[in-house]
C-alpha cells in the first residue's frame, strides 16, 4: 500500500492530476484484463451455442442478449424486488449467524474444555451441506422465508464460530494478565480486550460466511418461495427467457462481489495489525 | 502514599504432589521502601511477585498490603512485566488510561489524568501514536505510565528493563526509583541483575532455589542518585556477591557460581 504511494510521488510532484490518473489506470489494468478475458470466453461460448443447431434455442445466453435484458430489467425496475428479498434473507441469516457464532466462538476459544467437547460435533456438522437441512427446515418453520433464513444460518455459523475461536486462542495471554492486574471485571475484559483483539478474525469469519451464504441462497430460493434471485432464475427458466436468466446470473455475481468487497473494506477498517 | 507489604509465612505448591516452589517466606516491607528481589532463574521470584499483585494465591500463608489480605488484583497494587504488552488497537494515551477506564473514570477525565504522566515519562509527542510504532523503551514507558495512572500504593516490577538496550535501561533504573521516592510509593523489583538491584533499592532480598526462600538481605544505604563507579556502589556489589555465594555453598551440591550466573544473564539481556 505505502510502497505504491511512494512510487507515485515523483509523478505526482510533476503533474498532480496526471499522476493520480496514471495510478488509477495502473491499479485497474489487471482487473480490466481479467474481465475482458471472461467476457471473451462468454462471447465465444455464446457463439458456439448459436453455431450448434442442437443448442441454438439457448443462444440468448450470449453477452449481447444478456446485457440488453439486464438494461431492460434495470430500467423497468423489476430487478430491485428480487435483490431486496435475497439481501433481506442473507442479512437476516447473517445477523443470526453472528449472534450465535460469536458468543459460541468466544466460549469455545476461551475455555479449553469447551473446545475439546465441541470439536468433533462441530467439525461433523460443518461438513453437512446447509441445503441438506432443507427438509428439516421446512418441517420446523411455517414460512418459507424463515426456512431459508435457517439454511443461511446453518451456512454462516460455522465459519464465524471457527474464526472467532481461533482469534480468541491466539490472544496474547499477557493481555489478559495485564488487564486483570489493572482491575478489569469479566465484562470489561470482554468489551475492552477480547472483542477488539478478535475483531479482525471475526470479520474474516464473516467474510467467509457471506461467501458461503450467497452461494447457498440461490438454490435455497429454488424451493417454495416466490421472490428472490434464485426464484427469478427458476422463473426465467420456466418461461424460456434465457436472456433474463443470464442477466439474473450476472446480477448474482455482481452483488456477491459487492458483498465481498464490503467485507474486505470492513476487515481493513478493523485491522489493528501493522503490515 | 505507599503501603506496607507483609509476607506472612508463604508456602506455595503448584500441585499437591509437587515439592514446594516457595517455602516459609516471611518479610515485611515498609511504606515507601524500595526493595529488590534477586535470585537464580526459576527460584520463584516471579511467583512471589504475582502473589503480591493478587494474580496468584499462595497455598499457605498470605500477603498483606496495609494489613489487608491480598485476594485479587487491584489497581492499588500494580505490576509491570518484562513485556510491555500494550494493546495495539488503542493509542498510547488510551493504553495509559486503561486502568482508569476499568475503574469507571470517564474517558475525557482519564485522558486528562494521564496527560501529565505521559509528559513525565517523556512521551509528550507520542500521545496519539500507534503503540506498534514505538521502540521497546518507549513501550515500557507507556506501561510505566499505565501502572502509575491508577495512583497505586505499591509498584511491582518483574524484570521490567531486561529487554531494553543498556542506555535506556540505565536511564529507567534512575527514573523509576526517583518517581517512587517522589510519590512515596512502595516498590518491589525482581531482577537477575545485581547492579540493577543496587542502583534501585534500599534493601535487597536474596532468594535461594528449591525451595524458594529468602536467605539473605542487604541494606543499601547509598545516596541518590546511585553511580555505578562510586566506591560505595562497588563495595555493596562485593558484599552482595559474597552473601550470594555464602547462601550458595549453604545449599549442598550446587556448583555454578554467581559469577557464571550473572554473566549468563548479562549476555542474555
Ligand atoms: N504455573 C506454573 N505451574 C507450575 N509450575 C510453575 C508455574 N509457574 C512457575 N512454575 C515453577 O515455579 C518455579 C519458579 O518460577 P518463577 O517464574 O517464579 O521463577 P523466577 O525466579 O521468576 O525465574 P526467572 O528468573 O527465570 O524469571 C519454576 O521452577 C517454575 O517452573
Ligand atoms: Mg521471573
Amino acid at each position: 500500500m505505502s510502497t505504491s504511494n511512494s512510487q507515485s510521488i515523483p509523478v505526482t510532484n510533476m503533474m498532480p492530476n496526471m499522476g493520480w490518473f496514471l495510478g488509477l489506470f495502473k491499479s485497474l489494468q489487471y482487473p480490466a484484463l481479467g474481465i475482458t478475458c471472461l467476457l471473451a470466453l462468454w462471447w465465444v461460448g455464446g457463439y458456439m451455442i448459436e453455431a450448434d443447431p442442437d443448442l441454438s434455442a439457448f443462444s440468448a445466453f450470449a453477452p449481447a442478449p444478456t446485457f440488453s435484458a439486464l438494461v431492460d430489467m434495470v430500467s423497468s425496475g423489476e430487478v430491485w424486488a428480487p435483490i431486496g428479498s435475497s439481501l433481506y434473507r442473507i442479512l437476516a441469516g447473517l445477523v443470526w449467524g453472528i449472534a450465535i457464532g460469536v458468543p459460541v466462538g468466544v466460549t469455545v476459544g476461551y475455555f479449553g474444555v469447551a473446545l475439546k467437547v465441541t470439536n468433533v460435533p462441530f467439525q461433523f456438522l460443518r461438513m453437512i451441506s446447509p441445503l441438506a437441512w432443507m427438509p428439516v427446515a421446512v418441517l420446523a418453520f411455517d414460512s418459507w422465508d424463515s426456512a431459508i433464513i435457517f439454511l443461511i444460518v446453518m451456512a454462516t455459523v460455522w465459519p464465524i464460530i471457527f474464526s472467532t475461536a481461533h482469534g480468541v486462542r491466539r490472544i496474547d495471554p499477557n493481555w489478559f494478565k495485564v488487564a486483570r492486574n489493572l482491575g478489569a471485571s469479566g465484562f470489561q475484559m470482554l468489551r475492552r480486550i477480547i472483542l477488539p483483539a478478535i475483531m479482525t478474525d471475526v470479520m474474516a469469519g464473516i467474510r467467509l460466511a457471506v461467501g458461503v451464504a450467497w452461494v447457498v441462497l440461490v438454490p435455497a430460493e429454488y424451493l417454495g418461495v416466490t421472490s428472490g434471485l434464485g426464484y427469478a432464475i427458476n422463473d426465467a427458466r420456466d418461461t424460456l427467457a434465457y436472456d433474463y436468466l443470464a442477466a439474473v446470473v450476472l446480477v448474482i455475481g455482481i452483488i456477491g462481489y459487492g458483498l465481498d468487497t464490503v467485507c474486505s473494506v470492513l476487515i481493513k477498517r478493523f485491522n489493528w495489525h501493522v503490515e | 502514599m505507599g503501603a506496607s507489604i507483609s509476607l506472612d509465612f508463604i508456602t506455595h505448591k503448584f500441585s499437591a504432589t509437587a515439592e514446594p516452589t516457595l517455602k516459609d517466606i516471611e518479610n515485611r516491607i515498609e511504606p515507601g521502601e524500595l526493595v529488590a528481589l534477586i535470585g537464580r532463574s526459576g527460584c520463584g521470584k516471579s511467583t512471589l511477585l504475582h502473589m503480591m499483585a493478587g494474580l496468584l494465591i499462595p497455598t499457605e500463608g498470605c500477603v498483606r498490603i496495609n494489613s489487608h489480605q491480598v485476594a485479587k488484583p487491584s489497581a492499588k497494587w500494580n505490576m509491570m512485566f518484562q513485556k510491555a504488552s500494550l494493546y495495539p488497537w488503542m493509542s498510547v494515551k488510551e493504553n495509559a488510561a486503561l486502568g482508569l477506564i476499568f475503574d469507571g473514570v470517564s474517558k475525557g477525565e482519564a485522558g486528562q489524568r494521564v496527560d501529565a504522566l505521559l509528559d513525565m515519562v517523556g512521551l509528550n509527542d507520542k500521545k496519539n501514536a500507534n503503540v506498534q510504532s514505538l521502540s521497546g523503551g518507549q513501550q515500557q514507558r507507556v506501561a510505566l505510565a499505565r501502572s502509575l495512572a491508577t495512583e497505586p500504593e505499591v509498584l511491582l516490577l518483574d524484570e521490567p528493563f531486561s529487554a531494553l538496550d543498556a542506555f535506556t535501561r540505565t536511564q529507567l533504573q534512575e527514573e523509576v526509583p526517583n518517581i517512587c521516592r517522589e510519590r512515596g510509593l512502595t516498590m518491589v523489583i525482581v531482577t537477575h541483575d545485581i547492579d540493577e538491584a543496587i542502583a534501585m533499592a534500599d534493601r535487597v532480598l536474596i532468594m535461594s532455589q528449591n525451595p524458594g526462600r529468602i536467605v539473605g538481605e542487604l541494606v543499601v544505604d547509598l545516596p541518590w542518585p546511585r553511580r555505578h563507579m562510586d566506591a560505595g556502589f562497588q563495595a555493596m556489589r562485593d558484599e552482595l556477591m559474597k552473601q550470594f555465594k555464602g547462601t550458595d555453598t549453604g545449599l549442598a551440591g550446587r556448583h555454578t557460581s554467581v559469577a557464571d550466573e550473572s554473566e549468563k544473564t548479562a549476555s542474555a539481556a
